[in-house]
C-alpha cells in the first residue's frame, strides 16, 4: 500500500515473497537487488514480466506479468475477467474468491506465477453451456445480492460449499461462507439461496 | 369529486380528491395490482451473479493508466518539502502532482499524486516520493479537542453547533414529574466501508468531451463537479454509473481524488482510473460521527412521558454534522436538545444511512427503558402509551407477537436471555424534480430511461415494475436504462428520496405513453380511446381485442417517446406524516465471557405502497444487518497521539459476517400512503435506525445491567456486570 510508506502491506510482502520463494533467500530489501544476487543453479524470475500459463475456465491462457503481480490483478487487468473484486486487499473479505484446482482461493493473496499450470475457474466460467449454476439461479431468485460487489466471491464460495457438502445445514452454510463479507447485508437471502440450491 | 381510500386494514380513511385531466389517476387501497407488490428478482441479477456486471472499477481500456495519491501518515502537520523527482524519473510514470506547503489536518490527506502505466509502477513511484513534514500537535477525540489549549483544527473554534432552546420549559416539566432519570450514552465512529471504494475512470475523446464512469450516488452532482474541476462545459461531460458497489451516503459528487484522476487523464490523453485503496476508504471517504449524549428524562407514575432534555457532543472530524436525533419518536410534554459539533484532526464525516438517527435512537430508546424500569412498567407498554403514530401504533403488537415478547425466561445459567425493542421515524421524502422517458417502439419494445443510479437498492427493477403496472403489460416486456446523464434528470440517492420521488414520475410517463398509444390504436381498430385500457398485455375496450404487441405494430409512427415529469403528481392527500418502523431483538448474553449473541430480530417497517416485495425485504434485511454490525462490532480506532487509524482494513475493522447472523424476520407493512400518485415511501434509511437500540435494550434486559456505549463488546458487558 503505497498510500503510507511506513506500513508493510500485504502487497509489499507478496512482492517480496515472490522473489524470496524462488530465490530461496530471506525477504530481500528490494526484488531487483535480490534478483541480481541469485545463487547459481536457481531460476531467476523477474524482476521484469515473465510468461505464466494457466488453465482458465477450461481454456489455456497465457499472460505476461511481473512475478509480484497477484492472480487477482492478472485476471482483472491482463485477462479482462473483472468478476472477482479487490475489496479488502488482504484475504479478509473473500470478494476475490476463485477456484484453483477446484479449491477456493483468495486470489488477492496468491501470486499469478504460483498459479502457473493450475486450473483456475472464475465466476465467469461457472455457468455451463449458457445455463446458470444452481447457486447462481438461486441467488437471482432469492435476491441474495444488493450492490452485488461481493456477489462474485459469494457465488464461488457457495458453489464450492455445495460441491463438498451437497446438503449443508444452516450452520454449515454460515461456516462455509465465513470468509466472505457482505456490506449491504444480504446474508439471510444468501442462506435461503444456498438452501434452495441444495434441494 | 372522487374518493381516495388511504391507510391499511384496520385503519383506513377516505380523502376527497379529483385527479386533474393530465395526470395519471393515483393508486390507493382499492387498487388491484397485477405486477406491483409481488416478489420480483432484480433485472440486473443475472449480470451480477455471472460477473458480467461492469462497475466503474471494472471499466477497462487497452491504454488505461492508473492514478493514486501519497497520503499523510500524520493527522496534523505542515509539509516542508516534497521531492518527487525520483518518482517522475521512473519509466512508466506519466503524470504527477506535489502539494508543496500543504497544511495537513487529518491522516490520509493527499500530499502528492502519481499516474502511471501499471499499478505496480504506481506503487514503486509513490514509494520514491520524499516528504518532509513538520509534525504538529493533534486532537482526535471530542475530549481532547474541547480541552483548554487544544490545537485548533481549522480557522474558528473547534466547538460549534446549535444552542438548545426550551431548556427552561423542560426543566419546569421535570420538576412536576414523578420521576427523573439521568444517564450518559456514547456511540462510536463507524466508517461506510463501501466495498467498491470511491473513485472513477475518466476518458477524454478527441473532440474534448469527457466520459466519467463514477462510483456515485449522484451521477448529476458528479457531472457538475467534474465539469468544474476539469474546466469542461457540463454539456460535454457524460457520467455513467451502470452498477455501483455501495455508497450508504458517502458518495455524492466528485472528490479530490476524482479531480486528480480527470487532470491526469487530460494531461496524458489516456483514460485514467483512480479508485481508493481500502485504507484510504476508511480514513478519508466518510464516516458516521460519534456521540456523547447526556440525557435527562422524566415521567409520571401512570406512564406518561413528561420531559426530555439531551445535551450532546460529537465529531465529524474536520467536517460538521455530528448531531443526534434525540429526543424524538415519542410524545413528551416538553423536549429539546443542545448539540455540540466538535472539530477534530480526522477524516470528514459524511451522511451515513439515516444520519443522526441510529445513534440518537440508541440513547433515546435506552432512556425509555430506564424510565420504564424506574416506573416498574413493561418497556413496550410504556412505548405504546406514549406513541401517537397511527402506523407505529399498529406495528408494536405485530412485532411483539413475532418475537414472542419476553416469553423465554432470562434463565438461571451463565447465558442469559433478554428482549428489547425500539422504534424509528423518517420523512416520506418524495421530492419533485425527476423526469423519466418512456419509449414504446413499433416492435413492441418498451424502455424507461432516467439518468440517476441504482445503488443496489433495486431502483432499476422498481422502475420496470411501476412502468409495467401503469402500462398494463407484463414485466418481461419492459427494459430500463439507468445511470447515464444523457437521460433525464434524477435525484441524488440520499435521504431515501429515490423510490418515493421517481415512482409517480415513472407512473406518469407510462400513463402518457399509454394514452398516446391508445389514441393511435383507436383510430386503427375503432373505439373511444378514453374508454380503452391496457391490461395484462391486451388492449381492451376497442371494437376488437388485440394484444399490446399487435397494437404497437399498428403504430403509424416509429415510436412513442414521451417524458413524464413531477408536475402535479405530488398533489395527492397523504395518510400519515412520517414513515414508521419498529424492531424487536432477542439476545443471549454469556455473563462469563461477556459475549453477546443476537438470536432473533423482527423488523416491522412501513413501506408505503410496496413495489417489489423481494427488494423491500432485502432493504429491511440489510438495514437490520448493518444495524447489528454497528451495535456489536464496528469501531474506527484512532491513535490518540498520532491521529492515525489503527484498524484501517476489513480484518481489524470488524463488520458483521455470516456467523454473526441471527434469525431475521422481515415484516413489510404495506400502507396505501398517497402523497403522490404512486404512494411509495422511503425505506432504505429507516430500516436501519432501531436495530442498535433494540439490541442494546435486549442486552440490558438479559444481564439486568445497562451498557450505555456502542459497540457492545464483551469488555463493556463484563464491566456493566461489575466483573471487570
Amino acid at each position: 500500500m503505497a498510500d503510507d510508506k511506513i506500513r508493510v502491506s500485504r502487497r509489499d510482502i507478496l512482492r517480496g515473497a515472490g522473489a524470496a520463494a524462488i530465490l530461496g533467500t530471506a525477504l530481500p530489501a528490494s526484488a531487483k537487488e535480490a534478483a541480481a544476487k541469485a545463487p547459481a543453479g536457481l531460476t531467476r524470475h523477474g524482476p521484469g514480466a515473465v510468461p505464466v500459463s494457466i488453465g482458465l475456465n477450461g481454456k489455456a491462457a497465457k499472460v505476461m506479468v511481473e512475478p509480484r503481480v497477484t492472480l487477482l490483478d492478472a485476471l482483472r487487468d491482463r485477462l479482462d475477467l473483472t468478476g472477482a473484486k479487490r475489496i479488502c486487499d488482504r484475504g479478509a473479505c473473500g470478494g476475490c474468491t476463485v477456484w484453483v484446482n477446484g479449491k477456493t482461493v483468495n486470489s488477492c493473496t496468491m501470486l499469478a506465477i504460483d498459479a502457473a499450470g493450475a486450473d483456475v475457474r472464475t465466476v465467469e466460467g461457472l455457468a455451463q453451456n449458457g445455463k446458470l449454476h444452481a447457486v447462481q439461479a438461486a441467488f437471482v431468485e432469492h435476491d441474495a445480492l444488493q450492490c452485488g460487489f461481493c456477489t462474485s466471491g459469494m457465488v464461488m464460495s457457495c458453489a464450492a460449499l455445495l460441491k463438498n457438502n451437497p446438503k449443508p445445514t444452516l450452520d454449515e452454510i454460515k461456516a462455509g461462507i465465513a470468509g466472505n463479507l457482505c456490506r449491504c447485508g444480504t446474508y439471510g437471502h444468501i442462506f435461503n439461496a444456498v438452501q434452495e440450491a441444495s434441494r | 369529486m372522487s374518493d381516495l381510500k388511504l391507510g391499511f386494514p384496520g385503519n383506513e380513511k377516505n380523502e376527497n380528491f379529483e385527479t386533474p385531466d393530465n395526470v395519471a389517476p393515483p393508486w390507493d387501497a382499492t387498487t388491484k395490482f397485477s405486477v406491483m407488490g409481488k416478489p420480483h428478482p432484480r433485472l440486473e441479477a443475472e449480470d451480477k451473479v455471472t460477473g458480467r456486471a461492469k462497475y466503474s472499477y471494472d471499466i477497462r481500456f487497452p491504454d488505461l493508466i492508473y492514478a493514486k495519491m501519497l497520503r499523510s501518515p500524520h493527522a496534523s502537520a505542515r509539509v516542508k518539502s516534497i521531492d518527487i523527482s525520483k518518482a517522475k524519473a521512473l519509466p512508466g510514470v506519466l503524470y504527477s502532482e506535489a502539494r508543496q506547503g500543504l497544511t495537513v489536518r487529518y491522516a490520509g490527506q493527499g500530499v502528492a499524486g502519481i499516474a502511471a502505466e501499471t499499478e505496480e509502477i504506481l506503487d514503486d513511484a509513490l514509494a520514491l516520493i520524499e516528504v518532509e513534514y513538520e509534525v504538529l500537535p493533534c486532537a482526535v477525540t471530542v475530549e481532547d479537542a474541547m480541552a483548554p489549549g487544544a490545537p485548533q483544527v481549522l480557522n474558528g473554534p473547534n466547538v460549534g453547533g446549535r444552542p438548545g432552546r426550551g431548556k427552561e420549559r423542560v426543566d419546569a416539566v421535570h420538576k412536576d414529574a414523578d420521576i427523573v432519570v439521568e444517564a450518559e450514552y456514547r456511540t462510536q465512529v463507524q466508517t461506510h466501508s463501501c466495498f467498491e471504494t470511491h473513485g472513477c475512470v475518466c476518458k477524454f475523446d478527441d473532440d474534448g468531451s469527457l466520459t466519467v464512469w463514477a462510483s456515485t450516488q449522484s451521477t448529476f452532482f458528479t457531472k457538475t463537479a467534474i465539469a468544474r474541476a476539469a474546466r469542461v462545459r457540463p454539456e460535454n461531460v457524460t457520467v455513467i454509473t451502470e452498477h455501483m458497489g455501495g455508497g450508504f451516503g458517502s458518495k455524492f459528487g466528485a472528490d479530490d481524488w476524482d479531480r486528480f484522476c480527470v487532470l491526469a487523464a487530460r494531461a496524458t490523453k489516456r483514460p485514467c482510473r483512480y479508485l481508493l485503496d481500502r485504507r484510504a476508504e476508511h480514513l478519508i471517504a466518510g464516516n458516521r460521527p460519534d456521540s456523547i449524549q447526556k440525557c435527562r428524562f422524566s415521567a409520571n407514575k401512570n406512564g406518561t412521558l413528561m420531559g426530555a432534555w439531551v445535551e450532546s457532543w460529537g465529531t465529524a472530524g474536520v467536517g460538521r454534522g455530528a448531531g443526534v436525533q434525540n429526543p424524538t419518536i415519542y410524545r413528551f410534554r416538553a423536549a429539546g436538545s443542545e448539540q455540540k459539533d466538535v472539530r477534530t484532526h480526522a477524516g470528514r464525516g459524511r451522511a451515513f444511512r439515516a444520519p443522526r438517527h441510529p445513534q440518537g435512537v440508541f440513547a433515546l430508546e435506552g432512556m425509555i427503558d430506564e424510565v420504564a424500569f424506574a416506573l416498574g412498567m413493561d418497556p413496550l407498554a410504556l412505548r405504546q402509551k406514549n406513541d401517537a403514530h397511527p402506523v407505529r401504533s399498529a406495528q408494536w403488537p405485530v412485532g411483539q407477537k413475532a418475537i414472542g415478547w419476553r416469553k423465554t425466561p432470562r434463565g438461571n445459567g451463565a447465558v442469559k436471555i433478554g428482549y428489547g425493542c425500539a422504534g424509528s421515524r423518517w420523512g416520506h421524502n418524495a421530492r419533485p424534480g425527476d423526469a423519466v422517458r418512456c419509449r414504446i417502439g413499433k416492435d413492441g419494445s418498451v424502455l424507461f430511461a432516467n439518468g440517476s443510479q441504482d445503488l443496489g437498492t433495486g431502483t432499476r427493477t422498481l422502475i420496470a415494475i411501476l412502468g409495467a403496472e401503469e402500462l398494463g403489460v407484463p414485466l418481461s416486456f419492459v427494459d430500463v436504462r439507468l445511470g447515464h446523464t444523457t437521460d433525464p434528470y434524477g435525484h441524488a440517492s440520499g435521504g431515501s428520496v429515490t423510490a418515493p420521488s421517481i415512482a409517480p414520475v415513472v407512473k406518469q410517463a407510462a400513463w402518457l405513453a399509454k394514452r398516446e398509444l391508445l389514441e393511435h390504436i383507436a383510430k386503427k381498430i375503432g373505439g373511444d380511446p378514453k374508454k380503452m385500457e391496457l391490461t395484462d398485455g391486451d388492449v381492451l375496450g376497442g371494437k376488437k381485442k388485440i394484444t399490446f404487441k399487435q397494437a404497437c405494430a399498428l403504430l403509424p409512427v416509429d415510436s412513442i417517446d414521451v417524458t413524464g415529469d413531477s408536475r402535479n403528481v405530488f398533489r395527492v392527500p397523504r395518510f400519515s406524516r412520517e414513515v414508521a418502523g419498529v424492531q424487536f431483538a432477542r439476545v443471549a448474553v454469556d455473563t462469563e465471557t461477556g459475549l453477546v449473541k443476537v438470536q432473533k430480530i423482527v423488523s416491522v417497517q412501513d413501506c408505503g405502497q410496496i413495489v417489489n416485495e423481494l427488494t423491500v425485504r432485502s432493504q429491511m434485511l440489510g438495514g437490520v444487518i448493518q444495524g447489528l454490525s454497528y451495535a456489536l462490532f464496528e469501531n474506527r480506532l484512532l491513535d490518540r497521539n498520532t491521529g492515525d487509524m489503527v484498524n484501517a482494513d476489513l480484518l481489524n475493522y470488524k463488520i458483521a459476517g455470516a456467523r454473526d447472523m441471527p434469525e431475521i424476520e422481515t415484516i413489510p407493512f404495506n400502507v396505501a400512503q398517497g402523497g403522490t400518485t404512486a404512494g411509495v415511501s422511503s425505506l432504505g434509511e429507516p430500516a436501519t435506525v432501531p436495530t442498535a437500540g433494540a439490541i442494546a435494550n435486549a442486552v440490558s434486559h438479559a444481564i439486568d445491567a445497562r451498557v450505555r456505549s456502542l459497540p457492545i463488546t464483551p469488555d463493556k458487558v463484563l464491566a456493566a456486570l461489575g466483573a471487570l
